[in-house]
């Protein structure tokens, strides 16, 4: 512990430094590769894997099982509709969920019963529903909107709080890497995108945000009249204000992704699928890469945006020149 | 000893907040002793408590959209039925500008379901026969055999086309207790039995003559006398389409002449009479003005129930959910289990990071809890806020987010102390740094629950709601607790000494080996212009607050 503060002492007077904004070009490399495994991968493997919301189809929830194996549930299903390809999952410490295509009222009924009867439960410990496939893809448009329109309020807050465009186009920027790379994770890897799932990408909006406003109010503190130097460049301000926030950036982010992966572990292990895993897994992806994303790509591309200002060019001549 | 200032000041801000928690408790308090409805426990959504949630999307057709005003009214007329129908504690919400969600503990039975399905069906029948609602058969005191009450004459078999079923219905019928069938659908072309929607009086109806969709518009307005001067009295006015207005003269034309009760034609909504007004004359102009013992209030509301009744909004489920209560409870214990370590793991790390400062934390999070949970219930109460799965998520997340601003605070107030600044100074500037970034961190956070809020539908909400409040919470608590907490305790020796427990070590923290905080000279050789140029962009640079602060001095200046 005394180690990562006298590394944060180190960071802040820099005499450690870590090399963020330099360096970039690896860094714009690595984002690149991310972005496109994130946009390949999902359409390799077929697009994401949408939920019941999203596809539509009937829903059953078996209560108090004594055996929580899901063959009885497949079994079950295919007696009264051999065509279907049921997905069963256990929810919860007693209940199984079973999910079908879209059933007629008769069919679910059968298959309602025929559950019971599989799981010898009595036939009201069985709850049967459906879903309409609108239903996911009305939350989603929804989404969709408020994302679009979050992204150009927040862009104009930050234009206006900073006083420059600039940082808030790197900041909106890092927020699309870190959309991509998490829908795309979910896509890869076929993470089952529900509207909880949704929910917890929303959620990356604030936080990835919240995470770069931190960094980049120091690194404007740092920057200011920085052109008047003749000891530093505008580069290495940046460069000293990211290494002098990294501690506070590994300790929010920390401190941020402990509940969401209090909530994960239990979620999975205790409840199986349900609101809870959904909405922090995405979140859990969505924190750590905006973390990532803070340091690596939205500070080195505002850097960049600017160090060619004239005004900058000529300080760093100077800076050099004294050198 | 003479307080300083910054004592004072601090102590201050903790009143605010003793002030702001005692009040919040004092509300629900006050709420519940008084039967209010207030209570300290918030209300559970279904995901939580167990429960059926269904959600409803209106069946248009293309082309066309539904409005606010017609959703609002299809809730009003789905939660009479489903309280009809008994079913108590049901929510029943509008979702988006489309559909209504309701939610309903328990599992429903297929009546309750038909019911909450089934589209308002308004009909004009004509009155055959009326009486009390409460027939003397119901009292079940022997007088079984007493004739229909005097206010209908006509209570016999005389009565043409009603058949003996519907008539011994009507004559046994006892308004006072359910006698319809949820969802029951009547069929047009045969009389019916039945109450007013208050179960004052008892009808037998003739067949339905006019459709709800025949009116073309229905409003409430005053009486006006033939000399265009307004009454005092309320009315319902109503305007028939064309083939409405033909059907309406055509009924009217027939009843008028007829004696009472038959002069009187009933507007049955979903079966339930409401309102059977006495025709006053022959009606062929295609608009109508009901007339009878409104004030503003009623008539507006018959006139809603006339107007959106009449439209032909049908719902189709769009989904329909099941939780079972174990569930629900399962839900609940590892939402509040998952917060609980969630807690403890910030709490262990803030300890490894900021050893007697994580006290800090530790209080700030306690009162944080503590308001988010009066503010849950407050709002549970005045506002039928329903705490979801999601919503608990929320809350959960919030924590890290909300520590992060002490994070933030905290690492200002070290950068102060490693500039070589006393723990005191270093509070304070390193408060009016942080407040700033903290300020505008939030305000991207709430910007996000905002537009999330108003832009999305059902799950979305809950969570937005959750973190925009959370959010809010957040900021008054590090500005009335942990601010002022974090100046008293820089008054302490255990602090200001920069004990190697107190977070604040001036030795582990490399105070004085530098000295700038990455600041530099601003070289003397820099043109004076320039630097003019420079100081008026820091003067930009301001806060509003600073330059507020700036211009009243000025202004203080001048007047003097």
């Amino acid at each position: 512990m005394s180690k990562f503060s006298d590394l944060g002492n180190d960071l802040y007077t820099g005499a450690r430094s870590f090399d963020f904004v330099g360096r970039r070009k690896v860094w714009y490399a690595v984002a690149a590769v991310m972005l496109l495994l994130a946009i390949a991968l999902p359409i390799l493997r077929g697009g994401f894997n949408f939920g019941i919301e999203f596809r539509g189809g009937s829903e059953f929830r078996v209560a108090g099982v004594s055996s929580q194996s899901q063959q009885i549930a497949v079994d079950a299903v295919h007696s009264v509709v051999p065509e279907s390809e049921p997905l069963v999952s256990t929810v919860g410490t007693d209940s199984i969920r079973v999910q079908t295509k879209q059933l007629t009222d008769l069919k679910s009924e059968d298959v309602r019963v025929a559950l019971a009867a599989a799981y010898k439960v009595p036939s009201s410990a069985v709850a049967s529903s459906f879903i309409g496939a609108n239903w996911g893809a009305d939350v989603t448009g929804k989404a969709v909107n408020g994302l679009v329109v979050f992204i150009i309020l927040a862009a104009v807050l930050m234009a206006l709080y900073f006083r420059t465009l600039k940082m808030s186009m790197a900041a909106v920027l890092a927020l699309l890497h870190d959309l991509v790379i998490t829908a795309g994770l979910y896509g890869a890897l076929g993470f089952e995108v529900t509207p909880a799932a949704v929910i917890g990408f929303l959620t990356i909006l604030g936080y990835s945000l919240y995470d770069t406003v931190v960094v980049f109010d120091k690194i404007r503190e740092n920057t200011f009249e920085v052109e008047f130097s003749e000891k530093t460049t505008f580069k290495q301000q940046v460069n000293l204000a990211i290494n002098q926030t990294l501690v506070r950036s590994i300790n929010t982010s920390i401190v941020a992704v402990l509940p969401v992966a209090a909530i994960l572990f239990i979620g999975a292990t205790l409840l199986g699928a349900g609101t809870l895993r959904d909405i922090a897994l995405a979140l859990f992806i969505g924190i750590i890469v905006g973390t990532y994303s803070t340091l690596f790509i939205a500070a080195p591309v505002y850097s960049q945006f600017r160090e060619g200002e004239a005004k900058y060019r000529k300080a760093e001549q100077k800076v050099l020149a004294n050198a | 000893m003479s307080e300083s200032a910054v004592t004072k000041g601090a102590r201050k801000r903790l009143t605010w907040l003793g002030v702001l928690i005692i009040g919040l408790v004092a509300i629900i308090g006050l709420g519940t002793a008084t039967n209010a409805g207030a209570s300290f426990a918030p209300k559970l959504a279904l995901d939580l408590q167990g429960g059926t949630q269904i959600i409803l999307a209106p069946v248009v057709q293309a082309g066309t959209k539904v409005t606010e005003e017609q959703l609002a009214q299809a809730v009003s007329i789905i939660r009479q039925r489903v309280d009809a129908s008994g079913v108590s504690e049901a929510q029943i919400n509008t979702q988006g500008n489309n559909n209504i969600v309701v939610s309903i503990p328990g599992t429903p039975d297929e009546n309750t379901l038909k019911l909450i399905r089934s589209s308002a069906k308004l009909e004009f029948r004509p009155v055959l026969a009326t009486s009390q609602g409460i027939s003397a058969t119901a009292s079940g005191s022997g007088a079984t055999a007493s004739p229909t009450p005097s206010a209908s004459p006509s209570a016999s078999p005389a009565l043409a086309g009603v058949d003996a079923a519907t008539q011994s219905f009507y004559d046994s019928l006892d308004c006072s207790k359910p006698f319809r069938a949820a969802g029951q659908v009547d069929d047009p072309t045969l009389p019916i039995a039945t109450c007013d929607t208050n179960g004052f009086s008892k009808f037998i109806l003739g067949p339905v003559e006019v459709e709800g969709t025949d009116i073309a518009d229905a409003n409430a307005g005053t009486v006006t006398t033939s000399t265009g001067a307004s009454t005092n009295t309320w009315a319902v006015n109503l305007k028939f389409t064309g083939a409405g207005s033909d059907k309406f003269a055509k009924t009217t034309g027939r009843l008028f002449p007829l004696a009472a009760p038959q002069n009187q034609f009933a507007i049955t909504l979903d079966g339930y009479v409401i309102t059977a007004p006495t025709l006053q004359a022959v009606i062929t102009g295609g608009t109508a003005q009901i007339t009878g013992s409104f004030d503003k209030n009623s008539s507006k509301a018959l006139a809603d129930q006339l107007k959106y009744g009449a439209l032909p909004i049908n719902f189709e489920v769009q989904s329909q959910e099941n939780i079972s209560a174990t569930l629900g409870s399962e839900q609940l214990t590892s939402g509040l289990l998952a917060g609980a370590i969630g807690l403890l793991l910030v709490i262990i790390y803030s300890f490894f990071q900021y050893r007697g400062l994580a006290l800090v934390t530790v209080g700030s999070l306690v009162v944080a809890a503590v308001i988010t949970y009066l503010m849950i219930a407050l709002l549970s109460w005045r506002q039928g806020y329903h705490l979801s799965l999601s919503g608990v998520a929320g809350l959960i997340v919030a924590i890290g987010i909300t520590a992060d601003s002490f994070i933030v605070y905290f690492e200002r107030v070290r950068d102060e102390l490693r500039d070589g600044r006393s723990l005191g100074a270093s509070v304070e500037s390193g408060w009016k740094r942080a407040i700033r970034t903290i300020l505008v961190s939030d305000g991207v956070s709430l910007l996000a629950a905002v537009v999330l809020y108003a832009l999305t539908v059902g799950n979305v909400r809950g969570f937005a709601f959750t973190l925009g409040l959370t959010t809010l919470i957040d900021l008054a608590v590090v500005i009335l607790f942990t601010h002022p907490m974090l100046e008293l305790l820089a008054k302490t020796k255990f602090f200001s000494s920069g004990h190697p427990w107190s977070g604040f070590d001036a030795k582990a923290l490399g105070a004085t080996s530098y000295v700038g905080r990455g600041a530099f000279r601003v070289s003397a050789a820099v043109p004076a212009g320039k630097a003019a140029k420079a100081s008026k962009e820091a003067n930009k640079r301001q806060t509003l607050a600073e330059r507020k602060a700036a211009d009243n001095a000025a202004d203080a200046g001048k007047s003097n």
